[in-house]
């Protein structure tokens, strides 16, 4: 991992259930121990795993992990780690707040029944969220380097879209125009010609399009800063300063989904920072030793020759995996036997990321 | 691979089976976990069951998803891939006379709406899945389907996919939105009709996220998981005693005492959250096997399967 060097943020991409919270958290570790003061925003860590590092749910902003519970781990924490998890409701809620004119624009928002009801129910609000987070911790400037874990969406592409959509959603600017009292619908309304409107209201209902737009008036207020921030956040993500790492395991589909990210950061013209394969079974050498029972032998032969036959797919699929990333340089973290819960666990993982040091 | 623990009460040859009600009895089942737990060969798999046992089905995935597509080529199962535009426009083609749904398709203005309201894509989707199953189809010509298998996206985004119908019943608060989110809603919170599938790994965090789900989906919906499917167990070898004998060889990781120590290790953790999740859980879990080398092919996968539908 020598290309983090001089690297703000750190974002860890890739499918579902390869491990993207571990590495994210090894990888904030490692540049913690390397003298850098480090923020890691986890998303929905195993418990275990929160406990260890001493991240309380309650919190929606970092805090430093104790030295203590890191200390006598084998790692010297030169620089400082802080670690969070996100809240998407209350980061939604807090940027709602933030960007609000007003008490009462505020309380308009908060309070329309629209946004109550939608706005934790919408599929893909970590995504938005987790940017929003990113982008205020990288603003206030607190922190030499930010590590994103991401939500665990099935389709990456949900996260960089999430700065566009952001807006998109809260602006409905064409169904605003068209809502607006002084807007086309009114226009036609007035001419009595509103044949479209008609068609719409028929097919969605008047109280629906009336709750929308009193919604979309009650964000009027906000959206010019919702505007700013997702401009930000792009600017951000396609920063020098900026690198994605994608973390795939060699599984089918976290492949594809590694490659299909791969493709998708590079027609963005967003900066990639290398692949980590997580989760690689190692070939097993050599023999059982003499002096064991016989069926002992064979069966310790069978689960060798199991786990020898997972190692072949793996880097069978960490070969495909590197020619079509057109890499020579995936960093491959071993299957350990057991999910990494602990400070332990999260040194021996930063030792394979950056072991070339 | 003749491992793994003995199947749930319910698939022994003996029992009368045909006396038991079926998760193929009902119209659509979700099959539904947290990410990289083979969710869509467990659908494909559900697919070919419902195939073999007559039926007429369709696994249906979401977001131009084809995931399943190529598990099921050659079963006699149908797979169909949602886009959110092509139920938009269907759904207007059903509630408008041609001339006006073709004036708002072409206007813009209804996706201008659906992109504006947060939820109307899920909303969208899921009325094209319930679609499929109703008598008669909205699409003209089309037969409806006895079962719909629907590879859902992982847990938090299923969920928002499941709840959406009956958000919106409740944020519009009349009107055909409404309308439809209700019967739509209903529909899905009737365990007559819809059941649910989990699929996980004997992990902690798939563990929990199972655990969560069944709770949401009940508190939030009404539904019960009518099937839990715990992925991936690999065998367990080894006593605890030979483990300790193999450590006390003091081999290498990579050696084949290594290797045989890593099974044993990985063994006992699967068996304590597998353990952790029969406790959570109402009805015993369909365990499967971890596959060595290649994967099995769905028609496999659904000879494992068969005995839990």
């Amino acid at each position: 991992m020598n290309g983090l060097d001089g690297k703000r943020v750190v974002v860890c991409a890739g499918a579902g259930g390869v491990g993207k919270t571990t590495i994210a958290a090894a990888v904030a570790l490692g540049l913690a121990a390397r003298g850098a003061r480090v923020a890691v925003v986890t998303i929905d860590p195993a418990k275990r795993l929160a406990n260890a590092l001493g991240l309380r749910a309650l919190e929606n902003d970092p805090e430093r992990v104790d030295a203590e519970r890191l200390a006598g781990h084998g790692i010297e924490i030169a620089g400082e780690l802080w670690a969070m998890t996100l809240d998407p409701k209350r980061t939604f809620d807090e940027l709602i707040a933030r960007l609000a004119p007003d008490e009462r624009s505020r309380d308009d928002v908060l309070g329309n029944r629209i946004y109550e009801q939608l706005s934790g129910a919408v599929a893909g609000s970590q995504e938005y969220t987790a940017m929003a987070k990113l982008y205020e911790l990288h603003r206030d400037g607190g922190f030499d380097v930010i590590v994103l874990d991401t939500p665990p969406s099935r389709n990456a592409l949900d996260f960089l879209d999430a700065p566009d959509r952001l807006t998109g959603f809260l602006e409905g600017k064409a169904l605003r125009a068209f809502l607006a009292p002084t807007g086309l619908a009114a226009k036609l309304v007035g001419r009595g010609t509103s044949v479209v409107l008609a068609a719409l209201k028929r097919v969605t209902g008047v109280e629906l399009l009336e709750d929308l737009s009193t919604f979309f008036g009650s964000l009027a207020g906000l959206l010019a800063g919702f505007r700013e921030r997702a401009e930000g956040v792009k600017a951000l993500l396609a920063d020098p300063s900026t690198t994605f790492l994608i973390v795939a395991s060699p599984e089918q589909e976290p492949v594809q989904e590694a490659i299909f990210f791969a493709e998708q950061l590079r027609v963005a013209g967003l900066p990639f920072g290398g692949l980590i394969v997580n989760r690689a079974h190692a070939p097993v050498r050599g023999e059982v030793p003499g002096g064991l029972p016989d069926d002992l032998v064979l069966r310790v032969r069978r689960a060798a020759a199991e786990l020898d036959a997972l190692a072949d797919r793996d880097a069978a699929a960490i070969q495909y995996l590197s020619t079509e990333l057109v890499i020579d340089d995936a960093v491959v973290v071993p299957h350990l036997p057991d999910d990494v819960h602990d400070v332990d666990g999260l040194v021996a993982i930063q030792r394979h990321l950056f072991r070339s040091d | 691979m003749g491992w793994g623990s003995p199947l749930p009460p319910r698939s022994c040859p003996g029992a009368n089976v045909a006396l038991l009600p079926s998760l193929l009895d009902s119209d659509l089942v979700v099959v539904t976990g947290k990410g990289g737990v083979g969710k869509s060969t467990v659908a494909a798999a559900i697919g070919i069951v419902a195939a073999r046992r007559g039926l007429r089905v369709v696994v249906a995935e979401v977001g131009g998803r084809a995931d399943t597509a190529r598990l099921l080529t050659g079963q006699g199962v149908d797979h169909l891939s949602i886009t959110p535009r092509e139920a938009m426009e269907e759904y207007l083609r059903d509630q408008l006379p041609s001339p006006l749904s073709e004036l708002l398709g072409r206007s813009g203005t209804f996706g201008a709406f659906v992109e504006a309201t947060p939820g109307m894509h899920e909303l969208l989707t899921v009325g094209k899945v319930w679609e499929l199953t109703s008598d008669p189809r909205r699409t003209p010509d089309e037969e409806p389907y006895d079962l719909v298998v629907l590879d859902a996206p992982a847990s938090g985004h299923g969920l928002a996919l499941l709840g959406a119908p009956q958000t919106f019943s409740e944020a519009a608060r009349i009107g055909p939105i409404h309308r439809q989110a209700s019967i739509i809603s209903e529909s899905l919170s009737d365990p007559e009709r819809t059941a649910v599938v989990v699929v996980t790994l004997a992990e902690e965090m798939p563990v929990n996220e199972t655990l969560e789900l069944r709770d949401a989906l009940l508190d939030r919906l009404g539904l019960d998981v009518s099937l839990v499917v715990v992925n991936g167990l690999g065998p367990d070898r080894f006593s605890d005693e030979e483990a300790a004998q193999l450590e006390a060889l003091g081999e290498p990781a990579d050696s084949p005492a290594g290797a045989a120590l890593w099974a044993h290790r990985r063994a006992r953790g699967q068996a304590e959250q597998l353990e952790r999740l029969r406790a959570g859980l109402d009805a015993p879990p369909l365990e499967l096997p971890l596959f060595f080398a290649a994967g099995p092919d769905a028609g496999e996968l659904a000879a494992l399967v068969e005995p839990a539908l």
